[in-house]
């Protein structure tokens, strides 16, 4: 048993923490947000060049056959620098799902190109009716001749604007929530029939509304086996949350640690205000969740993931229990820095914003807690394991 | 980054489940379950039988101790396991009073006289211990406490009362911390350490009875208490140093993280058996979610453990993250011991044991389970309350 990172994970780290201290301080942060991109293509050519958009593919096409743990190190330290460049969009979920059901030539032909960093994909998948229901799928893919034609809509997909393809999930068959019959396809963004309407999240990343409206692709860019794609989709969002938690962990930390700092600094009554009792119990209590968040991310990176039952259960257990942390060190945060916190120019709302916005992303608290639950729960009847009941 | 057990750790694992399967005695499983139902108090030989097996097996007894003092100085990842084992098989556990408290304190800062003496007796079980920490005054502010110890030729002459001393009915000795200067500067620094024999003349112990009627803890008077000098843990006033080492040294299990999974466990069968709106408790949906809530909060606060252990392994000494450990633990341990409660309606009511009424009523999984929830309060003010944990934090994690 150990938390240890190896040689490589901490090399990795001490990568990504440098590149974060010096390409990422607040003023450059700030730019790029407000910049009409949104990102900026210069650190996406560094993070090709440090190797970071290799890490989690196959040595085979180039990449560094990273697990979890690795992609958790690059998220945590991409947390405490509020990162916005599509790296989670493009090389976890997008090249996740790439790697899981592309064929030889697709992996050939396009995970290269992500490392090297000349494409970025984002993946359609969320409808305005689906919430956070991966397999309820409204947008539809007719075969004509040779190739499908789709229609639909796909809500707020994270760093369309920057990709150059999308894949898309859509009904090849089977009713509007039918796990089976949900096939992916890859499109290039510019592609007729492909409508993006992009704008900024209250986090200050970017998003697009995605309308399809008779989009003509070749059966040649189907992702993997038609109407079989739902056991991908859910193993790779699943592996996409673990890496949202890892962000989350780290902007945790960040506004657990500047807040115990601005609390010392911070002087009222002719004192700090972290000599009130009722002030450092606040903060011992943030970094209590800030602890049992981390911990949980743990469990979840170091979990069975290859089995898909317990890859589920850690990984619902991870995104409620870390959003839970989120709502208690976010909202402290706030409030402990005062007027101070709720301003925009002071950095401290802007991590609140983003941890608040990973809660939602792939299903919030409650979402998962329910899907914990369903796991841990169902499996008990009353008529099989409910101990006797003997009334004397 | 790796938690899975090494094929050592399997196999020890099952060695230990393999003993407990062997050696654990039924009729001790079947005399504490009767009286634990019953609310009935449970005798020394119940609390110290299983404690007495271990210890005549490869200091299984001690398992953090060093094997120089016959303790069985597991790996923090064996100390795990064995953890987990005895609980999945609810044995009873260890009385912490010598073992894990006076134990390392009298191996690292006694004597050779008093190692001889004492730490053969705390291992076997042989010999039980109670604890002389708080005062009627000092509860939270221990360094507080009046309980006086002058020197009189070889003797101390100990007079004053401590308060809360569990089960000092049954104790033989007990480990107390006395005031030995009045004047110095610091509470802190007029204090000692001094073990005491309760047969002496003048050690007077009182019954408290909890809101549980269960007797658990006592007062325990001295009265010009004659304890011989050879009696002095260390130096004199240097006390309060030991009684730190004392509080932070023992993490392992300080969180009682397994016990509180089997717990739940058991909480899951009652509702499965009792009904609500004609279904199952275990499908309402909100105690569902509490249950779920209690289950994540506990799946978290074990990798807490484990981080913790991990790092006492790699020869980072104990520290304030036992505070951590304390308050997240008791927590659990109260969330779960009110779920419990709750699983059983109406039968919560009923409380057995008493002069009053001798006979079971109700499903058998319902006994005492209340009482437990009332009896469990007391986790998270005993051992410094949760929130003297939190000033602890504070000072000595966040710097403030």
């Amino acid at each position: 048993m150990n938390f240890d990172y190896t040689e490589e994970q901490t090399l990795l780290d001490n990568m990504v923490t440098s590149f974060v201290r010096d390409n990422y301080d607040w003023d450059t942060r700030c730019n790029i947000v407000k910049s009409e991109e949104g990102w900026k293509e210069e650190n996406w050519k560094q993070f090709a060049e440090l190797g970071l958009l290799g890490v989690p593919f196959d040595e085979a096409y180039g990449g560094l056959g990273g697990k979890s743990a690795d992609l958790m190190i690059v998220m945590e330290q991409f947390g405490k620098g509020l990162v916005v460049e599509p790296y989670l969009p493009t090389v976890i979920l997008a090249g996740g799902l790439i790697s899981k059901l592309g064929s030889e030539e697709q992996k050939n032909s396009i995970i290269p190109e992500i490392i090297s960093g000349n494409i970025r994909c984002a993946f359609a998948y969320a409808e305005p009716q689906s919430r956070f229901d991966l397999n309820d799928v409204k947008t539809s893919a007719a075969l004509n001749g040779d190739d499908y034609v789709l229609n639909g809509f796909k809500s707020v997909v994270f760093g369309a604007g920057m990709a150059s393809h999308l894949i898309i999930s859509a009904r090849t068959e089977g009713e509007q929530r039918s796990e089976s019959g949900i096939t992916l396809f890859i499109v290039d963004t510019k592609s007729e029939g492909l409508t993006l309407q992009n704008y900024p999240t209250i986090d200050e990343y970017r998003a697009s509304e995605v309308i399809i409206e008779n989009l003509k692709v070749s059966k040649d860019n189907v992702l993997g086996k038609i109407n079989m794609a739902y056991d991908a989709i859910e193993e790779i969002v699943d592996i996409s949350t673990i890496a949202a938690c890892s962000e989350a962990v780290g902007i945790l930390q960040v506004l657990k640690d500047s807040t115990t700092e601005y609390c010392k600094n911070r002087k009222q009554f002719g004192q700090s205000i972290a000599k009130n009792q009722v002030i450092q119990h606040r903060l011992v209590d943030m970094m209590i969740e800030y602890e049992q968040a981390k911990s949980i991310l743990y469990m979840a990176v170091t979990a069975d993931l290859s089995n898909t039952d317990e890859r589920r259960k850690a990984v619902s257990a991870a995104k409620a229990r870390i959003g839970k942390a989120i709502k208690f060190i976010g909202e402290s945060a706030i409030q402990l820095h005062g007027g101070m916190g709720v301003v925009d120019e002071y950095m401290v709302s802007h991590y609140f914003k983003r941890a608040t916005m990973i809660g939602v992303l792939f299903g919030n608290t409650d979402y998962h807690m329910k899907r914990y639950m369903t796991l841990t729960q169902s499996g008990i009847s009353s008529s099989d394991e409910a101990i006797s009941v003997s009334v004397t | 980054m790796d938690t899975a057990f090494s094929n050592e750790d399997l196999k020890f694992q099952s060695e230990i489940s393999d003993f407990i399967k062997t050696n654990y005695p039924q009729e001790l499983r079947d005399s504490i379950n009767t009286k634990r139902k019953l609310g009935k108090e449970l005798s020394r030989e119940d609390l110290t039988a299983w404690h007495k097996i271990l210890g005549k097996h490869n200091g299984w007894s001690a398992p953090s101790w060093p094997k120089q003092y016959g303790g069985a100085e597991f790996t923090p990842t064996q100390k795990y396991i064995f953890e987990q084992e005895c609980a999945k098989a609810e044995c009873q556990y260890i009385m912490p009073f010598g073992i894990n408290m006076v134990g390392p304190v009298i191996y690292t800062f006694g004597n050779e006289e008093q190692k001889a003496q004492h730490l053969p007796g705390i291992l076997s079980g042989e010999v039980f211990w109670c604890q002389g920490y708080s005062e009627p005054g000092s509860g939270s502010d221990l360094a507080s406490l009046k309980t006086s110890a002058v020197k009189e030729g070889d003797h101390y002459i100990v007079n004053g009362q401590k308060t809360w001393t569990t089960m000092a009915q049954y104790a033989d000795w007990i480990f107390c911390l006395v005031r030995t200067n009045p004047d110095a500067e610091k509470p802190q620094q007029g204090i000692s350490f001094l073990l005491i024999d309760m047969k002496t003349p003048g050690v007077t112990v009182r019954p408290i009875k909890l809101m549980d009627g269960s007797h658990e803890v006592n007062e325990t008077w001295f009265d010009n208490v004659k304890v011989p000098v050879e009696n002095l843990i260390g130096q004199e006033n240097m006390g309060w140093t030991y009684a730190k080492f004392l509080l932070a040294h023992e993490r392992s299990g300080i969180a009682g993280v397994a016990r509180s999974k089997k717990a739940i466990e058991r909480i899951k069968q009652i509702a499965s058996s009792e009904m609500s709106y004609g279904e199952p408790l275990i499908q309402d949906p909100a105690f569902k979610a509490k249950i779920a809530a209690a289950e994540l909060e506990l799946s978290a606060l074990e990798y807490t453990e484990l981080r913790t252990l991990a790092k006492d392994s790699a020869g980072k000494g104990p520290g304030p993250e036992s505070s951590l450990l304390k308050i997240k633990g008791t927590d659990i341990q109260q969330a779960v011991t009110e779920l419990a409660m709750e699983a059983v309606g109406y039968y919560a009511n009923p409380h057995l044991g008493t002069t009053l009424s001798n006979e079971y009523v109700g499903p058998d999984y319902a006994t005492n389970l209340s009482g437990t929830y009332f009896n469990f309060r007391k986790a998270s003010i005993y051992g410094g309350s949760n929130e003297i944990q939190r000033n602890i934090i504070a000072k000595m994690v966040l710097g403030l």
